[in-house]
């Protein structure tokens, strides 16, 4: 930032570490201030999140949603371009996964998500593919685009599901249910095949494996490809990145592609896995999510992996609060909120400090 | 359409214009400035909620604006801190206040009232009060010029405040000399540096001042336009402002004519289900995407370009 170098240890570890721990520290405040203990909520939320196979369960099936999306914006992050729209994305995603699995014949689960993640990625890439062109070859903000295209989007899925999805005669605006040949298998059923038990209840399904290879595969793609070397150099310099023959117009649109594929396929996890069918914002906050996940995980595969569990485990625990005290799950959109704040936006306020101390240590 | 529903879609957009007016100058200046602040929609939602809160257990609404007003100063010091103090992304920053206040306010809300995440609903002194203009009644009965008087008539003091909030910005940024540093700060920062003006100063300024026209924004939104906070009650208003102020390239007065363009479409979508237009059917859906549909159009530059003003979005960095 201004020359004073920090570790690279530290940088990945340290800084991050730091700025969730402050973040923690004022919910915690937050928490005593509404006449909880702070203490006894901290243990409701790891016991109801890690503390038996159906918490785990939940805090896997929302973690497996934040790494899509994580991915999504982290992929964006390592070109500098600041994908908001990963809430659109994700929704359009639905779209894409419900069209492909409802108007196709799937004899198999295999093959329908195979089907179905096509069509995910496909749906997701698109509404990218509209901001990227436009920030590519117009110079549109990409910020203020991806934000208008979640709002198209809402009111595009709005009127997919009231006038053309809707089963005639409901009332209800959301999609017929997926065949029974479509069903993913859940988690207790892949575990069950190596004999460990698991909870039947919740939601968690293949989808996760698949999220946990896309970490890997983004992985690869950013540091063992000539495209992933390109994304990087773009987003250290674009003047350096261009005067290295690469164009910036087509690296912002295969970047956006890539990112709105990711949270496309979110909803592998959330349509097809769980709720096996399209409702009205199923997306629920996931994309949004994806920023402070990305954030954390410093835009690294392996970090935003370790993010959404973190977060996973926020959501699921969080649940559990609202269920047994008087916190509302309202609580965890401003450990969010903090988290976004410390780890984005005053990343120097942190970062200056320790960089103070181990120039110090050097000096002494 | 007869003329009596004309008037009243009329009447609601004006109403329904007014936080989008106050959130839109208050983006405007900051932007012109070169602070982004896509927190407005934030700082309108934490001072809907103090407002009505405030008013509810004071019973008298004008405490209410002033805690709005107070909460939303303060989210807007905070972007300050982080963006132009610690040179944070400023985008990033708009986003945690955005989150922040969706939140918070269920939280608090919840904390204090007990009812789901909303405010009891106001009554008498706790919700706004409204101008009637002299004659408006004896009016009332001339054809065509009574109900067009009437359209202006008998708003909240806050609806008339908005709309003087436009030349008063206008004249604020184009004919005084805070106005025009605040420009050249949003422009060439080094410059207005070099002049020995302070640029941390003058952008803490304009963020200040976003907070303060949020703060009304949001204040008029749960005391005025409805009768108690409900959660996520600004829904979205605060991107239709920043929407506003890219169709307005970031000037005032187009600022205005954009917020009553989005406030007519927002009216009309929430009085009819479908329009027919040109022999077609505008389902109501369409309606509520215009506002973006026509930024991204606005962005593209398809229909003249929108340039953000040249420093926005950077921290100011003094040479050594």
């Amino acid at each position: 930032m201004n020359g004073k170098p920090i570790p690279k240890w530290a940088d990945v570890t340290l800084v991050p570490l730091v700025s969730v721990v402050l973040a923690f520290i004022i919910s915690a405040i937050l928490i005593w201030a509404i006449g909880e203990s702070p203490w006894a909520a901290v243990k409701m939320m790891v016991d109801g999140a890690f503390g038996s196979s159906y918490g785990w369960g939940y805090t896997l099936y929302y973690a497996t949603n934040f790494m899509f999306t994580g991915l999504a914006v982290a992929v964006a992050f390592q070109a500098r371009l600041f994908n908001i729209g990963g809430e659109g994305q994700a929704a359009l995603g639905g779209l894409g996964v419900a069209l492909v699995v409802l108007y196709l014949p799937w004899p198999h689960w295999t093959l329908a998500l195979l089907g179905a993640s096509v069509g995910a990625a496909l749906f997701g890439a698109l509404w990218a593919l509209i901001p990227g062109y436009l920030q590519a070859k117009r110079g549109s903000h990409i910020v203020i685009t991806t934000i208008m295209f979640n709002f198209i989007a809402a009111s595009f899925l709005n009127y997919m599901l009231v006038n053309h999805l809707r089963p005639q005669g409901s009332q209800d605006p959301s999609s017929p249910r997926f065949p029974d040949a479509t069903s993913l298998p859940k988690l207790h059923e892949i575990l069950g095949l190596f004999g460990i038990p698991f909870s039947k209840v919740p939601p968690v399904n293949i989808s996760l494996l698949i999220a946990v290879a896309l970490c890997f595969a983004v992985w690869w793609m950013l540091w063992r490809t000539r495209l992933g070397y390109q994304i990087r150099a773009f987003g250290e310099s674009e003047p350096a990145a261009q005067y290295a023959g690469i164009s910036p117009a087509r690296i912002t649109i295969i970047v956006m592609l890539i990112s709105g594929g990711l949270a496309g396929m979110m909803a592998l996890n959330n349509v097809m896995g769980e709720q096996e069918r399209l409702v009205l914002n199923a997306v629920e906050g996931a994309g949004f999510i994806g920023i402070a996940v990305a954030l954390m995980g410093r835009n690294h595969p392996f970090g935003v992996f370790l993010a959404a569990i973190l977060f996973g485990f926020l959501y699921q625990g969080g649940a559990e609060l609202a269920l047994w005290t008087g916190i509302p799950r309202e609580l965890i959109v401003v450990i969010q909120a903090l988290v976004i704040l410390f780890t984005g936006a005053l990343d120097n306020m942190v970062r200056i400090p320790i960089a103070k101390l181990f120039s110090l240590r050097r000096a002494g | 359409m007869d003329l009596a529903t004309l008037a009243q879609v009329l009447d609601s957009t004006l109403r329904l214009a007014t936080p989008l007016l106050f959130a839109c100058l208050a983006g405007l200046i900051s932007e012109r400035a070169g602070v982004f602040d896509i927190g407005l929609e934030g700082k309108i939602l934490a001072a809907a909620f103090l407002a009505a809160a405030i008013a509810f257990v004071s019973g008298n609404v004008w405490l209410g604006v002033l805690a709005g007003i107070a909460v939303s100063v303060c989210m807007s010091l905070i972007h300050g801190v982080a963006s132009i103090t610690f040179r944070g992304n400023q985008l990033i920053s708009g986003v945690a206040i955005n989150f922040l206040a969706a939140g918070l306010t269920v939280v608090i809300a919840q904390n204090w009232f007990q009812q789901g995440g909303r405010t009891p609903s106001l009554t008498g002194d706790a919700r706004m009060p409204t101008i009637d203009l002299p004659f408006a009644e004896a009016l009332a009965d001339v054809p065509v010029i009574g109900p067009v008087y009437g359209i202006f008539s008998g708003h909240a003091p806050l609806v008339y405040l908005a709309f003087l909030c436009v030349p008063a910005t206008w004249f604020l940024l184009f004919r005084t000399r805070f106005g025009l540093r605040l420009r050249a700060v949003g422009e060439n920062p080094a410059a207005v540096d070099t002049a020995g003006v302070s640029v941390i100063g003058l952008r803490f300024g304009a963020v200040a001042i976003c907070g303060v026209l949020c703060g009304l924004a949001g204040a008029y939104l749960s005391t005025g336009l409805s009768a108690g906070f409900v959660k996520d009650m600004s829904a979205g208003r605060g991107y239709i402002a920043l929407a506003a102020m890219i169709f307005a390239k970031w000037r005032p007065w187009h600022a205005m004519g954009a917020v009553l363009l989005f406030g007519l479409l927002e009216a009309v979508a929430n009085r009819f289900q479908s329009i027919e237009l040109f022999g077609l059917a505008l389902p109501v859906q369409v309606m509520q995407a215009l506002p973006y549909i026509l930024t991204v159009v606005i962005l593209a530059g398809f229909v003249g370009r929108a340039i953000p003003p040249r420093a926005g979005g950077s921290p100011y960095v003094k040479e050594h």
